[in-house]
């Protein structure tokens, strides 16, 4: 949907193969919990054919920046992360369980400065899994996004609100 | 340690247990499909996290396998509940009156909450 307005990602078709076959298979021996042989070649086939199918397609790693300051980010973000989760849903289970259902929904539009597919992704779907904030559409650099209880309906106001605090890590990681 | 980390889990369980009970009530309070779907669907997710880790304390030998569960969760459930909103107001479904700014309709001229 949105992925023509964005950069397209400066990555060989190879090192995308590279990528997925050893993501895939990663995931392949850690859900089987074994390295007999025979699992091995099994899921060795299935990453191959996979990898080979979407090795245009999908840019899955390669947008990362590789750098010791992006890998630090990355750490800080996923804490960052689990800190306005855990907030988030303690804020709306007290909307749930007051008498008054002290509500304020909206559709509010923010805008993002995140320029790479896999960065806004990311945004997206933080942004959607935060309880309170739902990710309704998105057009380029403008999400629509649907607030249980909307603080201001201005658009820097809500970008600063919503947008700001993860756009900090992606901003470093992504660009 | 034996004797503290099911307890732990014990705890983990039960405060999982919590949030996903209110994400069920969320459904039933909440006055129409956005909020539901916030209530729902993400509420859940950490009340699904709490509950594997909760088992990942009772049984240490699936915790590889209950991580990697809880990977997919992370992935899967923004992209579905996104997916369910971005359908229901395609769909023109209907807003609650609480609802104050719609800045989609009015950057797509529909009048706020009619069908199209």
């Amino acid at each position: 949907m949105n992925s023509r307005t964005v950069t397209p990602a400066n990555s060989s078709p190879t090192s995308n193969f590279i990528t997925h076959f050893i993501t895939l298979l990663l995931f392949w021996v850690l859900l089987n919990g074994s390295l007999a042989n025979d699992v091995l070649i099994v899921g060795a086939v299935v990453a191959f054919i996979i990898a080979f199918f979407f090795r245009g397609n999908l840019a899955w790693f390669s947008e990362l920046r590789l750098t010791p300051k992006a890998l630090f980010t990355t750490v800080a973000y996923i804490l960052y992360y689990i800190k306005e989760l855990v907030k988030s849903n303690i804020n709306v289970a007290s909307i749930v369980i007051s008498p008054d259902l002290p509500l304020n929904p909206g559709i509010v539009k923010v805008r993002t400065k995140l320029k790479t597919a896999m960065g806004r992704m990311l945004l997206v779907n933080s942004i959607t899994l935060t309880p309170g904030t739902l990710t309704v559409e998105m057009d380029g650099e403008w999400l629509y996004i649907h607030w249980v209880s909307v603080d201001s309906p201005d658009i820097e106001a809500a970008t600063a609100g919503i947008v700001g605090g993860f756009e900090r890590y992606l901003e470093v990681m992504y660009g | 340690m034996n004797t503290i980390l099911p307890i732990v889990g014990g705890l983990l369980l039960v405060l999982g247990a919590a949030f996903l009970f209110l994400g069920g009530l969320g459904l039933v309070r909440m006055p129409d499909v956005f909020n539901r779907i916030q209530a729902g669907t993400k509420a859940t997710t950490l009340g699904t996290l709490l509950s594997l880790a909760g088992f990942a304390c009772l049984q240490p030998d699936w915790a590889l396998k209950l991580f990697l569960i809880g990977l997919f969760v992370l992935f899967t459930n923004p992209l579905s509940s996104q997916v369910l909103a971005r359908a229901a107001h395609r769909s023109g479904s209907s807003m609650s009156a609480l609802t104050s700014i719609d800045a989609l309709a009015k950057d797509r001229n529909e009048p706020s909450g009619e069908p199209l």
